[in-house]
């Protein structure tokens, strides 16, 4: 694992004992001597703290950053207030999705998380379209997640609890200069902290220093979004699927839509307007297999237990230990109901699932 | 017991040999979710893939040690496959199989020599 990188926490991962695997070119946490289904159980009781340093972030500076960085993304970042942060996703001329991100508006520029494994064609892609893009390199990301969230990190930094869902914000602790977002990638309530590399140890001890907090690896990371119905880039979404088969049409904000004031004016637009208008010829859909058998990415789902060509295929499966039961995101033909059987082949066998609304476990976010 | 290479334990019953998997092995899977077993009666071959476990992790298999019939299984595991991880050496056995040649059976590891084997 020689070539791969390492974040600012990865003495202290393994210090709390993390078995460390290759993940988007970095050696990060896959769990802890809690075990996945501990740690996501955790996580969704009382709070789960998460490195998520290998992800990119990226200031984009300029008092007309959000009107350039609209001709990226389908998503309206001029009506974006200040201290607010918006999903986004960017978009290739077939209309398909090259990543996923979050972006803020802090005031003088945009604040943007990208994916770890497309960072370095996001910021290529960035810079042959904007006049100005700073990768931070200097700083550490955690995640902060869970329902104790709110109170472990207000009593060390004070005013986060005041924070709504997708609000952005600058914090002090200890002289170290926090960027602070209330948002996350498990359904439940909880900040991203962006901290000063240097003070990133530091700051992940006092956190873990609270009995409440657990540190959390990336297999119950993986366990948590799936149950919050969210899409991991490369698998539920990728640069075949556009955003409105990816069930992410909510994203899309009127103003970019047609007849919007700012409609379309992004790559792919075509595709992905008459999409919203028409509907997309299929969609990402949640599946609940009957039984405990999971249905992992790549099971193809057939209409029928018996016969037929599959009708679309598993992107995300396993097993939800909040759920307590297995659950998949498939790609199905757009018409499919809620409450249809279909039949997903597991080791050549045809098991039964129903088609059901996502999330698999409702959020919790402080709205 | 015996212990295979693919992180089995074999322990004789009378004319039967119980199989599961090794505390190794299930520390190594993770958390068990799921267990699929042979059906009783099953004539297997050494090698073939007769039990899947998924873990939150993969999907993994359990093969056949030996030649011979499965004339048990544990039930148990269907309705609680945490089994594996709570008890993998116990109540977590998988089946029990009648050996087509029970001499077969010293050819496999003991404790200490798994535990040079798995290091």
């Amino acid at each position: 694992m020689s070539d791969l990188k390492r974040t600012p926490l990865y003495d202290l991962h393994v210090e709390l004992g993390a078995k460390m695997v290759p993940f988007a070119g970095y050696e990060m946490p896959v769990q802890y001597p809690l075990g996945v289904m501990k740690e996501h159980l955790h996580t969704r009781a009382k709070a789960g703290l998460f490195d998520v340093s290998h992800m990119g972030q990226v200031i984009v500076p300029g008092a007309r950053a959000a009107e350039a960085f609209e001709a990226l993304v389908p998503v309206s970042l001029t009506g974006l207030k200040e201290g607010r942060q918006r999903y986004a996703m960017f978009t290739n001329d077939e209309g398909g999705i090259l990543d996923d991100l979050m972006v803020a508006n802090r005031g003088d520029h945009l604040f943007v998380v990208v994916n770890a494994a497309c960072k370095g064609t996001d910021l290529a892609h960035m810079r042959a379209h904007l006049d100005v893009v700073e990768e931070i390199t200097d700083r550490a990301l955690l995640a902060l997640q869970g329902p104790a969230a709110e109170g472990v990190l207000e009593a060390l930094v004070p005013g986060v609890a005041a924070m709504r869902f997708m609000d952005v914000g600058i914090f002090g602790w200890n002289g170290a200069e926090l960027w602070v977002s209330r948002s996350g990638y498990t359904g439940e309530d909880g900040y991203e902290i962006s901290v000063p590399e240097a003070r990133a140890v530091e700051f992940a001890r006092a956190l873990l220093a609270d009995e409440a907090v657990e540190p959390i690896g990336l297999g119950a990371r993986d366990s948590l979004r799936l149950e919050a119905g969210l899409c991991l880039y490369g698998h539920d979404i990728d640069t075949t699927t556009s955003p409105v088969e990816g069930n992410l049409a909510w994203a899309i904000q009127k103003a970019r839509r047609k007849r919007g004031e700012r409609e379309g004016g992004f790559p792919g637009a075509a595709r992905i307007l008459s999409e919203l208008e028409d509907g997309p010829s299929r969609l990402r859909m949640g599946l609940r297999p009957e039984g405990r058998a999971p249905m992992r990415e790549g099971v193809e789902i057939f209409a029928s237990a018996e016969g037929g060509e599959p009708i679309g295929r598993v992107t995300s499966g396993g097993f939800g230990p909040s759920i307590e039961a297995p659950m998949a995101m498939a790609y199905l033909p757009a018409g499919t109901q809620e409450g249809t059987t279909v039949y997903g082949e597991v080791r050549g066998k045809r098991l039964p699932a129903t088609v059901v609304p996502m999330p698999f476990r409702p959020s919790t976010y402080k709205r | 017991m015996k212990f295979t290479e693919d992180h089995e334990w074999l322990k004789t019953e009378g004319d039967l040999v119980i199989v599961g998997i090794t505390e190794h092995a299930s520390e190594q899977l993770g958390d068990v979710v799921f267990v699929e077993l042979p059906e009783t009666g099953t004539e297997v071959s050494k090698g073939d893939e007769i039990c899947v476990i998924e873990s939150v992790k993969a999907a993994s298999d359990i093969l056949a040690p030996l030649d011979g019939e499965i004339v048990e299984i544990n039930e148990e595991l269907a309705d609680n496959p945490g089994l594996v991880n709570e008890d993998p050496l116990g109540k977590a056995w998988f089946f029990k199989m009648k050996l087509a040649d029970a001499s077969a059976l010293e050819g496999f590891m003991d404790e200490a020599a798994y535990k040079d084997f798995i290091g």
